[in-house]
């Protein structure tokens, strides 16, 4: 197998006395599905927001192996540059542009190649033909992702006022539109029905076979996490304390004992414990 | 939330006390000129008159807002007056109107030096609230100090003049670019800011240019100003009974008899042809990435930076591209006045402009020229009201607001729409029924 998209090695984020995540390494593979998983405030998302540029960490590397421009280290580039090499996010409590359309929204996320086209609005202003195709090319990707994530009927709403399932959904194109190397989603299945989790587990499986895009996934939902991971890291206190295939992560020990705690401190939500009926039998 | 009755009498109690306290001084007591000098005397009947009524005006007032929120929460519930697509088409309708009024204006029969210079006045304001628009109602980034760039545009004209001879058409862009290129200055150091620091920044920023222009005497003449701005030329031709040396005048080239009026006319038809080509390039740049960008910025910028837009060249470009129309319609202003001084750069005019943008409707061009038309005229409507003057325009500004808390148009027009601009059928529907 050739070198992983992304090489995550000695991780480190401190906040004052607090160490969030703590020499945590991680690897993501172009055409696979890699799980983090972990007890609330294990650290997982602080994994994101460093990843993602949104926090400089204090110690590690962030390798990406970018097809075109090589090898990057994602945490000396500047936090919006991250997504310009391919390494896009969505929120653990959804971010749109709730005043701007769905349509809008996919728009906005082809800002970077955009812009350059309509030559920093000068070509736009003049409405020249180079501009027009381009934005009709984006408008084509937009309308793709819009099928795609079956949001046709409220393509011309305000993003907004939609239901919290289909503004996940939204979400998801957008990150999409950026035509991304590394998709990576901070609980894509918090707030959605079963039907709605299914269907995104589906959707995930869809993009990762169709694109070949490396997704890199935070999620509680044990049976979207264990019915379509590749490989899954487990974090608790910042650290890692295992990784493996799902079934390899369903018997480990120390993912059961992370899980449902010691009795004095159960961090983890009854839904969560239901999720893995499997990891009932050793509370007792 | 209806209050009870003993509620609303002490509440309406405590208001009158607090009018009896600011009465007896300010109406109790009055001055009366006699021969041995001033003398005071009461006028006890008069605060008793005031007391009462703030007493029972207190009580009705109560009432009313009572029934103006119980109404407003039933039309929300039934949904917005006009379908969005209603909306669109009456919206286009009115610019199309208003444009053919501002056009045939000075044709009109009742047109004169008086309505002229009217509709240049609020033809100025549309100018800069459309620059003001960009920063505060597409990017959400708020500018207390925007008359900095009206008053940079200004005097760059008129120091260019000055010193270089230069003519308005040759100074017209350059003062657009040196108030964008001050834009790009102030934003630099409030990138990080936000909200009431934000504030006092940009505050600042407005106060600190007009007191330099006061006190660099030797380039800005301080409190003098700098007059002798020269008139707009057209292609050459002024509009002087007695042109300079070596100019032609419009009305020997033409053969049309001599008429001061047509100054006017042709300084008005200046401004109207800034404020459409402004109005058109905030219009077209809404519908190009970085107007989106504007708007994405103003809505979430975190979210922007995730999807790789760079924050600091997106805020970069709203304050200057504000600053540019500021510092166009800063120009004309010098060219019509033929003078400038620091006196019409005043903190005043800052939250005139603000009152606009927010009256009209954070980011609605439509917005901001009927909200210009009303700041602009209704002072002047109500000039028999004398001193009450401002008294009403405070009370009529009030009324609005709580009348349409999001401005005249709060709706959003989207930059395009799946259909290709014809709103799908089912959409509007929704739209009525929701
Ligand atoms: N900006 C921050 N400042 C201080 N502490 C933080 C910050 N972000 C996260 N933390 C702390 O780091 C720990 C991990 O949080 P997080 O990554 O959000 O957990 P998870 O996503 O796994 O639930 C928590 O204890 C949280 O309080
Ligand atoms: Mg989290």
């Amino acid at each position: 197998m050739s070198a992983p998209l992304l090489e995550v090695s000695g991780l480190t984020m401190r906040f004052g006395g607090l160490v969030a995540v703590d020499t945590l390494d991680l690897t993501a593979d172009r055409g696979r599905i890699t799980a983090v998983i972990g007890p609330n405030g294990a650290g997982k998302t602080t994994v994101f927001n460093c990843l993602t540029g949104f926090y400089r960490p204090t110690a590690g590397r962030l390798l990406l192996r970018h097809p075109g421009k090589g090898e990057v280290e994602l945490q000396a580039l500047p936090g919006y540059a991250v997504a310009r090499y391919g390494v896009v996010r969505t929120f653990q409590n959804i971010r749109l542009f709730p005043r701007m359309t769905v349509l809008e929204n996919l728009l906005v996320a082809q800002h970077t190649e955009l812009m350059r086209k309509s030559a920093f609005s000068i070509a736009g202003l003049l409405g020249l033909k180079g501009w027009r195709d381009a934005q009709a090319t984006a408008l084509d990707r937009a309308r793709f992702w819009i099928e795609r994530l079956d949001l046709t009927r409220v393509a011309d709403e305000e993003a907004g006022n939609l239901s919290y399932g289909v503004q996940r959904r939204v979400e998801i194109a957008r990150a999409m539109n950026t035509n991304p190397l590394l998709l990576c989603l901070d609980e894509p299945a918090a707030g959605l029905n079963p039907r709605e989790t299914a269907a995104l587990g589906e959707l995930l499986q869809g993009i990762r076979a169709e694109f070949g895009i490396g997704i890199l996934l935070i999620e509680h939902d044990m049976s979207l996490v264990m019915g379509i991971s590749d490989r899954i890291h487990v974090v608790d206190h910042g650290k890692k304390i295992a990784e493996g295939t799902p079934a390899e992560i369903r018997a480990d020990e120390r993912v059961i004992k992370a899980y449902l705690g010691e009795p004095d401190e159960a961090e983890v939500p009854p839904e969560v414990a239901q999720d893995m009926p499997e990891l009932e039998g050793p509370r007792a | 939330m209806a209050r009870t009755l003993p509620d609303r009498l002490k509440d309406a109690a405590l208001a009158a006390f607090v009018a009896l306290l600011l009465a007896v001084p300010f109406i109790g007591l009055t001055t009366i000129n006699t021969d041995v000098g001033l003398r005071v005397a009461t006028r006890w009947d008069w605060v008793l008159w005031a007391v009462a009524i703030v007493f029972a005006g207190r009580i009705l007032f109560g009432f009313a807002a009572d029934a103006v929120s119980t109404r407003r929460r039933r039309t929300e519930a039934r949904g917005p007056l006009v379908s969005e697509a209603a909306g669109r088409t009456l919206g286009k309708a009115f610019a199309a109107a208003a444009i053919a009024f501002a056009v045939t204006l000075p044709f009109l029969p009742f047109s004169d030096r008086y309505v002229l210079d009217l509709g240049m006045t609020v033809l100025i304001y549309i100018l800069l609230a459309t620059g003001l628009n960009v920063t505060v109602g597409l990017a959400g980034l708020l500018d207390l100090g925007f008359v900095a760039f009206y008053a940079i545009g200004a005097y760059t004209f008129a120091l260019l003049a000055k010193f270089f001879g230069f003519g308005f058409w040759i100074a017209l862009p350059m003062a657009g670019l040196v108030a964008a290129l001050f834009g790009v200055l102030l934003s630099l150091p409030i990138l990080r800011l936000r909200g009431d620091y934000l504030a006092i920044v940009t505050l600042g920023f407005g106060e600190i240019t007009r007191i330099v222009i006061l006190n660099w005497q030797s380039l800005t003449g301080g409190p003098n100003g700098v007059g002798g701005i020269p008139r707009p030329t057209l292609f050459g031709l002024s509009f002087d009974r007695r042109p300079q040396e070596g100019q032609q005048s419009f009305h020997e080239v033409t053969g049309i008899a001599f008429s001061s009026e047509h100054r006017m006319m042709f300084l008005y038809f200046i401004v109207l042809l800034l404020v459409l080509v402004c109005a058109w390039a905030v219009w077209k740049l809404r519908r190009l990435p970085i107007g989106r960008a504007w708007e994405a910025l103003r809505e979430d910028e975190i979210a922007c930076r995730s999807l790789g837009i760079n924050p600091v060249l997106v805020k970069v470009s709203a304050y200057a591209t504000g600053g540019l129309m500021g510092g166009l319609a800063g120009c004309f202003f010098a060219a019509r006045q033929g003078f400038v001084s620091p006196e019409s750069f005043t903190f005043i005019e800052s939250a005139i402009i603000l009152a606009i943008v927010v009256l009209g409707g954070m980011g609605s061009q439509i917005g901001v020229v009927v909200a210009a038309a009303f700041i602009v005229l209704l002072p002047e409507f109500a000039r028999e009201f004398a001193d009450y003057r401002m008294l009403l325009f405070g009370a009529a500004m009030i009324l609005v607001m709580v009348w349409r808390p999001g401005g005249l148009i709060s709706s959003r027009e989207p930059t395009l729409t799946l259909a290709g601009g014809k709103q799908p059928a089912e959409s509007v529907v929704r739209g009525v029924g929701s």
